[in-house]
This record gives structure tokens, sequence and C-alpha cells, in this order.
């Protein structure tokens, strides 16, 4: 009994909400930098390459009946969207805007959904009434959606952002509530002992409680953001704000293929960034204290 | 047997701290945990309660602390001079041991100033001095355990609940807190209650046992203990000692039956 306690903080509690925290794979409990680590994705990106480049040469024409130029080679792509000067620019400078939209609807997404959680987590009528138009609102198809969003918000920016806080707010509601109300019982009857008021409850005990489920969901989400802002961007073109999302399909409406996909993979870079930043935002405020409990192998 | 009679009259003039008059627990499911259970804790006594586990010793604690009340009859305590000690340390893990001594007296609103003051001076009773900035993963059970002890001293409580706090620790860490614990008893002068299953941790901390029945669990023997403070650690091995342990353990083995 003893053991589960001490190494939980609340979190033993399995969901599919949140993500296993894994600390990062690079460095042995010594600290040592160990090969055998990084040797398997290695492996998978070499042979994720050579799939690729086999689909460029034969596979496409083979498997699909379709000229081979529609899958670019790697090197192909490499050249003509990283090496080309003009193209780089401009997609940096669509990642930039992408980025901006992101990042504001994933602020915006943060504090509201942290508001909703905490209302939730006050009494257990209101997290009854609201769960299930969350779940609702999770279960909208973006792409379809989008369109109604324009006819409100028009074709800017605006739009873009509102994408982003709807497809990035659940994660955050489901995570933070989680965090707030499965705080160990036994932490609770020391702020019982002493009648404290719900205020402080909620500040000394609840929130430092949930702050690791808080930063899941925060990378969870900021992923989402990044992907929010494309498909936002790939409706919303309008305003001097062309976006990675806006470029890639201006790439694609003119067939230059290794542009495209190019581009994709610049938008991936930068939801894999902020998906590690705020893994790595988490481990600053966290790891000082937090012990994520690790699967036996 | 004049000497006990002595030591119950002297308790009876001194200040009652906690009392429990015909109280009863029923859980909402129906689980009747608790039986008309009836006894007082004075300042400066130290009462052990065994009996066997699921018997609703901590539903006992947890009414006596107020985080649970009763079903019926009453409990008379000070909620604002109460200290309790959990099964398990229950140490915030975002909050340094420093931070999590003070932390009932930061609830509390109690002044900075009076709680660093506070703090210093009880982790240095409970001899975790130098460790004011560890975090709980950092610490072995016992000094958490030290630490939880130190967070309810903060308070300075006339009452003390310990709801078998050693239980998860090994032999030797064990002993060593129960003279620990016996020295801050001496010192501060407070009515402790403490639940333990074993017979042995019982007398050699308390002045009076109390052996509680099977659920519905009830008090159904009271033994005082007439070893002399301060006890030594081979109080455990001499023959006085044995004989009164034997007699709880009969009464226990009674109460299993």
């Amino acid at each position: 009994m003893s053991a589960g306690t001490e190494t939980g903080i609340g979190l033993r509690v399995s969901t599919p909400v949140v993500a296993e925290e894994v600390a990062p794979p690079t460095l042995s409990p010594g600290g040592r930098f160990r090969w055998s680590i990084v040797i398997g994705p290695l492996v998978t990106l070499a042979l994720f390459i050579a799939f690729w480049e086999y689909m460029h040469r034969d596979g496409m024409r083979r498997f699909f009946n379709k000229p081979g130029f529609l899958v670019p080679s790697p090197a192909t792509v490499i050249d003509q969207s990283f090496l080309d000067d003009v193209v780089r620019i401009q997609m940096f400078k669509g990642l930039g805007w992408t980025a901006l939209s992101a990042f504001i609807g994933l602020a915006i997404a943060i504090v509201v959904g942290i508001g909703i959680a905490v209302l939730m987590a006050t009494a257990e009528w209101i997290e009854r009434s609201m769960y299930p138009y969350l779940v609702a609102l999770q279960a909208i198809p973006v792409l379809a959606i989008v369109p109604l969003i324009g006819s409100v918000f028009g074709g800017g920016i605006g739009s873009r952002i509102f994408v982003c806080v709807m497809i990035s707010i659940f994660p955050i509601v489901t995570n933070t509530l989680f965090g707030l109300t499965s705080v160990d019982p036994a932490q609770h009857d020391l702020f019982t002992l002493r009648q404290v008021s719900r205020r402080t409850r909620l500040w000394k005990l609840q929130f430092p409680a949930a702050m690791p489920a808080i930063f899941t969901g925060f990378r969870i989400s900021a992923g989402l953001a990044v992907v929010g802002a494309v498909v936002g961007e790939q409706f919303f073109r309008e305003g001097d704000k062309p976006g990675i999302g806006v470029v890639v399909e201006q790439f694609r409406q003119k067939a230059r293929f290794p542009q495209v996909y190019g581009g994709l993979m610049v938008a991936a870079a930068l939801g894999i960034a902020v998906f590690f930043l705020f893994g790595l935002l988490g481990k600053l405020v966290v790891g000082k204290w937090y012990e994520p409990s690790r699967r036996s192998s | 047997m004049t000497e006990t009679t002595t030591s119950t009259m002297t308790q009876a003039r001194r200040q009652t701290v906690l009392s429990f008059d015909d109280v009863s627990r029923t859980f909402p499911d129906g689980t009747f945990a608790l039986s008309s259970t009836t006894f007082d804790v004075a300042l400066g006594e130290f009462v052990a309660i065994v009996g066997p586990s699921g018997c609703g010793k901590s539903t006992l604690l947890r009414v006596a602390s107020g985080l649970d009340a009763p079903s019926t009859g009453t409990v008379t305590v000070d909620h604002d001079s109460l200290g309790y000690v959990f099964q398990d340390p229950t140490l915030l893990p975002w909050r340094d041991v420093r931070g999590n001594v003070g932390l009932f007296a930061e609830l509390d609103g109690m002044a900075r100033s009076e709680t660093a003051r506070r703090v210093a001076e009880n982790v240095r009773l409970v001899g975790l001095e130098g460790f004011e900035d560890k975090y709980p993963k950092q610490l072995s059970g016992g000094m958490r355990m030290r630490a939880s002890l130190a967070r309810s001293l903060v308070m300075d409580p006339d009452i003390f609940l310990f709801d078998e706090p050693f239980g998860a620790l090994d032999e030797i860490t064990r002993e060593r807190l129960n003279d620990e614990l016996l020295g801050l008893f001496q010192r501060k002068g407070f009515g402790a209650l403490f639940i333990t299953h074993s017979i042995v941790e019982a007398v050699f901390l308390s002045t009076r046992v109390l052996v509680m029945s099977q659920r519905p669990g009830r008090i159904i023997e009271s033994f005082d203990v007439p070893f002399a403070y301060p006890r030594s650690h081979d109080l455990r091995f001499e023959a006085d000692f044995a004989e009164l342990s034997g007699e709880i353990s009969h009464a226990l083995r009674g109460a299993h039956a």
C-alpha cells in the first residue's frame, strides 16, 4: 500500500487521454549517451527514405499506375525546396505566420481550456453538464466546420486562430480536469484537516498536483494547434499573411510537387518543435519533484 | 497495582484533550465500522489502540480528527490543536522538506517569520537538519515519516493522532523513531492516540493500551502501562514488559475469536 502511494502523485490511474511521460531516450540513467538508443530510429529513417525513393522510381507506376513525379525523390525535394533560396525564404516566412496563429490559438485554448476545467472540477454536475458537448466539439470534423467558421470570422488570420483553438482545446480541458480531480485523497485530507477554503485547496493542492497532467495536455495541444493553423490556412488565404499551408496550396495548384513535399516537412517540423518545446517546459516546471511511474519492462 | 491507580488519578485531574462519548460510525453502504466507543485522552497521556486488521481503528482516528463524522455519540476535540500523522507520510511531492513541514502553519495563515522559525526548530527536532531543500522523492521512508511528524509538530498540538505511522518501516528505523517519538512526547507533553498492530510498539510507547474487537470495532479491554519514562530501548526485553504484552496478546486473541 505504501509503495504505491509513495511513487504516485495521483496519476496512477491510467486514462487514454494522458500520454505516458517518457524521459528523453538519448541518455542512459547515468547520463551517458548510448548509441544503441539512436540506432533504432536511424534505421527506421533509412528504411523510410529507401521506401520513398523506391516509390518515386518504380512503386507509383507499378502499384498505382501513376507517374513517379507525383512522389518526387527525397533528393529532389531537398534540392528544390530547401536549397532554392526563393522557395526557402517563402517557406520560412510562411512558417512564421503559421507559428504565429498556432501560438495565439494555443494561448487562447490554454486560458479558456483551463478555465473550463476549473469550472468542471468545482462540481460534478457542471462536469456532467459540459462533458458531452466537449466530446461533441472534438467529434465535429474540422474540415466540415471550417467553411462555417469562415462565414463568421472572414477569411483572414482570425479564422485560422479560431480553428487552432477549436482543435487544441479538448486535450487541455481533459488533462487539466483529470489532473485537478485525481489528487490523492490522503493529500486532500491534509487540507480538510486545516479546514481550508476551496480556493486555497485549488491553488495549493489541485493545481500543483495537476501540473504534470496539464503539461501533457499542453504538449498534445501544441501539435494540434499547428495542424489547426495549417488546415485553417488551406481554407482562409486572404490577407497578406500567407502561412505555410497557403504556400503548400499554391505549389500544389502549380503542380510543383517537390515544393509541396518540402512544405509539408517544414510544417511537420514546426509541430515536432512545439511538441518538444512543451515537453522541455514541462520538465523545467515539474522535473524537480515529479517521478513519472515507469512501466516495468 | 497501587502505582497504576495513582497514575490514573493523576490523569483524571489533567486536561482532557480528546473525548469519545458512546461514538459509533456506520458508513452509507451499511458497513458498521465502529460501535459505542467511549474513552478519553488527557494531556501527557499516550494511548495506544491495538486490534485486528479491519476492526475500524482507522475509522476511529478519522472520526477523532473530524475527517469523518460520528453516526451517533459525541466527539470532543479542539481541531485547531490537533496533530495527525497518517499511515503514509503523505508529503506533497512538489514541496521540499521546508515547504512540507510548514504546510499546516501556512494553511492556518501563521505569519511567515513565525512559520519559518517553527519549521527550523521542528526540522531540527526530528533530525532533518540539512535536508530542508530536498524533495520527498529524494528522501528515504524514515525521513519522509520524520518530515510528516514535523509538519504536525509545527502546530504544537495538544492532541496527536497517529495512524500506524511506522508500520511500513524496517524494524531498526521503527525502533529509532519510537525512541524519538517518546523523546518528543516527554518534551512536549501532548496527549497521543496511537494506532498500531504491533503489541510491542503499543506497550513500549504508551501509558495505556486499548484493545479493540473485530468489526464493528469497540473497546473490549484497557491495560494501564506502568513503566516510567524515559523508557530505555531494553525495556522491550524485560520480564514485566513481556508479561503485559502477553496479557494484551491474549485479549487480542479473544477479540479475534
